[in-house]
């Protein structure tokens, strides 16, 4: 067992157990911090995987801005307990198997398709990690035009959340 | 350097999707269902991400840079869309905001 294995079943024990967090917790704000978890964990596998940036923005944009916006809008609603209603009788006989067949059919199709096999630096090109330079390189060069279109949509986004969450006069 | 096989990382990206389509149906708070998605959209970058390693690109990075930024400014709109929900019918469970409820 390598410390890479090991690095990996723990952050992936610890996304999976956010995730169960999440959906069994009561109060909004413990699933919002259980999404943390989910979310740091998945920056330590990014970093497995050799991309830096994405690990960095991982833990900037999602841990940092949009979960600190999750948790401002919960505090500002005053979110408590949920609400527990009866689960639908289509919900519990045909909605609950339904998802476990979905999770144990994707995780199958993964486990045993041609990429599933392949090691992750399994060619000597793939070896080093993704430098953040490479990656600025092909944004500004390559993907300079999608890159202007979404700061044109996150301008448009943040209007529309402003004029969303007016106050009606 | 990593030596964990793809299809590990996949298999977890499958788990947290799936989880996460569970929690959008049984949740009943509109918050947690949206939290569900951005673990949805979490998971489907996991996948990005370890399918651009095996294939050896800088596209699969460039557009999980994207997804995220997406997925930003789809938490802007959509918390403002909550909070408006929120201040018209008083309530934050998703069984109660029925107008369109057949």
């Amino acid at each position: 067992m390598s410390l890479p294995f090991i690095v990996f079943f723990v952050c992936a024990l610890l996304a999976v157990l956010g995730a169960v967090l999440l959906i069994v917790a009561r109060e909004p704000i413990h699933s919002a911090l259980a999404l943390v978890l989910v979310m740091m964990s998945l920056a330590v596998l990014y970093l497995l995987l050799g991309a830096e940036f994405i690990a960095a923005v991982q833990i900037i944009v999602y841990a940092g801005a949009i979960m600190v916006l999750f948790v401002f809008v919960i505090m500002l609603l005053n979110a408590g307990v949920e609400e527990r209603t009866d689960w639908s009788k289509i919900a519990k006989f045909v909605g609950a198997p339904l998802g476990l067949v979905l999770l144990v059919e994707i995780a199958n199709r993964f486990g045993s398709s041609e990429i599933g096999r392949t090691v992750a630096n399994g060619n000597g090109a793939a070896n080093q990690a993704v430098s953040t330079r490479d990656l600025s390189a092909a944004l500004f060069h390559q993907y300079l035009f999608p890159f202007e279109a979404t700061s044109i949509l996150i301008l448009i986004a943040i209007l529309g959340a402003v004029i969303l969450a007016r106050k009606d006069e | 350097m990593s030596v964990v096989p793809i299809s590990y990382y996949l298999v977890l990206s499958a788990i947290l999707f799936g989880l996460g389509a569970v929690a959008v149906v049984f949740k009943r708070n509109i918050i947690t269902i949206f939290m569900a998605i951005e673990l949805m959209l979490n998971a489907v970058n996991l996948a990005f991400v370890a399918f651009a390693r095996a294939h050896g690109g800088l596209d699969g990075f460039v557009f999980v840079f994207f997804v995220i930024v997406v997925a930003a400014a789809e938490a802007a709109v959509g918390l403002a869309i909550v909070i408006t929900i929120t201040h018209n019918r008083r309530t934050l469970n998703v069984e109660r905001v029925n107008l369109l409820k057949f």
